[in-house]
């Protein structure tokens, strides 16, 4: 089942499309940096920005930082929203389940299916943009030629650069799936794909709107999109913790509620269409 | 030669489908209604409903999609939906038209089904595919997307899935929708055949003339509940009149008058002659004395029902009407 799924998801066209624009932002910046030499000032902007002028090897995460926010998340809920209620739409989900795939199992499927579209999709752009990174902001080094620095100033070893890559990059598929989640159990309620994806967006939309206002400060701990950025506390050194570790647990929540409630609504729904 | 089933022979015969008291309510509104369906082994059972009478609904509880507000269901032997892991694999199924990914091939299709399937070698998949495409007319089919097919294409595409895995049973909601006459004749040939080779075969329709050239057995459902549910030839039985047709209608009139044991109605169609009907007499013994008093006679048979007269004494107009309270009567 998870197999059939994932071909599905590899042999349509529109999977590739939006991992083309989703490529296509950072490699933009890239060009865009290698062309003008005009980053922003340290401590502002992107994450990661100011520092990839000097070292474009830096670049896959300022890239990371780039996508992350909005482009990912509107593609993950496109996809996740897509999952249940796009079978629905093209009339192939009874067929599905009278196969007969199990709902449980199929919601898994889907899951696994939207996971590795996000695994695929930061793959993809990680590669981009080390390769765009190296050839247009490579060569530009000109002060510092020694290791890497953290963005607290020290400089960082290869193993430690990745090993804290390699946990950056699951802080970020777990906020993916709190976003997959959300989306999913849109999926399974609503009566159209694009349905499901617009309730997901509003809800990021509405999270990111309600973080830049005071007056929502008692939210703020809850909202979806409120720790996402903390992967770059990885970078820090030492790593600070509490953020990252805050954000995971609210992240969890939302899994654990989100994919719950697409369980249970869809376990019990009556396929009408 | 009874057509009520006794309990003895309810007994022998081994149920393929069988509902007791089936109810589903959506909100306030009761789609179906205590039905009780009776599917023996080797039936092509004719289900038989207007629009909106609940007979989709149904077939999707048959199936396990669509969960029942109360009543029991078996399908071949076992519970619904609650064995629906052993039975559905033995069931093909074609619900309100075929589901196609738009962007995929049919021979793609029809893969990426198997492949979600729980059973079938991977390695016969190709052989599989291709026979179904065989059986229901597709087996020159190209690579074009399903997209760019037409209705009947896709609904070829739909019976080819049901039949990917030679089910014991086929369930079919209007199977012959957007298909020509000739596709419609094939597709009836092919069911046919497969209900030889011993398929039972659950066909859904609201065409009475479909239902009444190819069904063994009959269930006819109206505003949610079974009206009517029987043998085919029990339902189609004599009415106890024998048609006459004969060019000598004013003869044959008065001559039957002479009959004190008989009743005649008589109407005269234009293009066909005298036809009369009479109640009463046993046919081969009125032709004789027809023929004997030299009244000609183009045909002499027993009169028998049409389903259509059966069904809809049975129902009330479907619910797509919505006529004034007492105008339609």
């Amino acid at each position: 089942m998870i197999h059939a799924e994932l071909s599905k998801l590899l042999r349509n066209r529109r999977t590739w499309g939006t991992i083309a624009i989703i490529d296509a932002l950072p490699t933009l910046v890239a060009v865009l940096l290698a062309m003008t030499d005009l980053g922003p000032r340290p401590g502002t902007g992107p994450a990661f920005l100011s520092a990839v002028l000097t070292d474009g090897t830096l670049f896959p995460l300022a890239a990371l930082a780039m996508v992350l926010p909005l482009f990912l998340p509107i593609a993950v809920a496109l996809v996740a929203g897509e999952a249940v209620a796009g079978e629905a739409q093209q009339g192939t989900l009874r067929y599905l389940l009278i196969r007969p795939v199990g709902r449980t199992r199929l919601l898994v499927a889907k899951l696994v299916a939207v996971m590795a579209f996000v695994v695929v999709t930061v793959l993809v752009v990680a590669v981009t943009s080390y390769v765009v990174g190296v050839l247009l902001l490579g060569d530009q080094t000109v002060t510092v030629t020694g290791p890497t620095t953290s963005i607290s100033g020290s400089p960082m070893s290869t193993p430690e650069l990745v090993g804290r890559t390699g946990l950056a990059f699951a802080y970020a598929m777990l906020c993916m799936l709190g976003v997959a989640a959300v989306a999913l159990f849109l999926s399974t309620v609503a009566r159209s794909p694009l349905g499901a994806a617009m309730g997901a967006m509003t809800l990021l939309v509405a999270s990111t709107l309600l973080l830049t206002l005071d007056a929502a400060q008692a939210l703020h701990p809850y909202l979806l999109t409120r720790h996402w950025l903390a992967f770059v506390d990885l970078f820090r050194d030492p790593i600070r913790w509490d953020e990252v570790v805050r954000g995971v647990l609210v992240q969890g929540a939302y899994v654990v509620v989100f994919l719950g409630a697409a369980w249970a609504s869809f376990t019990t729904k009556d396929i009408t269409d | 030669m009874s057509a009520t089933p006794t309990s003895a022979t309810a007994d022998d015969v081994r149920r393929v489908i069988r509902t007791d008291a089936l109810t589903k309510r959506f909100g306030r509104v009761t789609a179906v209604d205590a039905v009780a369906l009776d599917v023996r082994e080797g039936d092509v059972y004719g289900f038989l409903g207007a629009n909106g009478s609940g007979k989709t609904t149904t077939v999707r509880m048959l199936l396990g999609l669509v969960l029942a507000t109360s009543g029991d269901i078996e399908v071949l032997g076992e519970p619904m939906p609650g064995s629906a892991r052993a039975v559905l694999p033995r069931v093909g199924a074609l619900v309100e038209g075929p589901g196609t990914y738009p962007h995929l091939s049919g021979r793609a299709n029809l893969a990426l089904l198997d492949a979600t399937g729980a059973d079938g070698p991977r390695r016969t998949r190709t052989r599989r595919i291709d026979e179904a495409l065989e059986r229901v007319g597709l087996a020159s089919v190209d690579g074009r997307p399903a997209r760019a097919y037409s209705l009947g294409m896709r609904q070829r595409l739909g019976l080819a899935a049901a039949l990917l895995r030679r089910p014991d049973l086929l369930v079919l909601d209007e199977p012959t929708n957007g298909l020509d006459p000739q596709g419609i004749h094939e597709i009836r040939t092919l069911l046919l055949e497969l209900n030889r080779e011993g398929t039972t075969v659950f066909l859904s329709s609201h065409l009475l003339a479909e239902i009444e050239q190819m069904c063994t057995r009959v269930g006819v459902l109206d505003g949610g509940r079974l009206v009517l549910q029987d043998q085919m030839d029990a339902l189609r039985g004599p009415t106890g009149r024998t048609e006459v047709r004969t060019p000598d209608l004013e003869e044959a009139r008065r001559l039957l008058a002479t009959m004190p044991d008989l009743e005649v109605e008589s109407t005269v169609d234009e293009h066909e002659g005298g036809r009369l009907l009479v109640r009463g007499a046993e046919p081969a013994d009125l032709n004789a004395r027809l023929v004997e008093a030299g009244v000609r006679v183009t045909l002499l048979s027993p009169e028998r029902r049409h389903l259509e007269d059966v069904v809809l004494a049975a129902t009330t107009s479907g619910t797509d009407r919505f006529g004034r309270a007492g105008a339609s009567a």
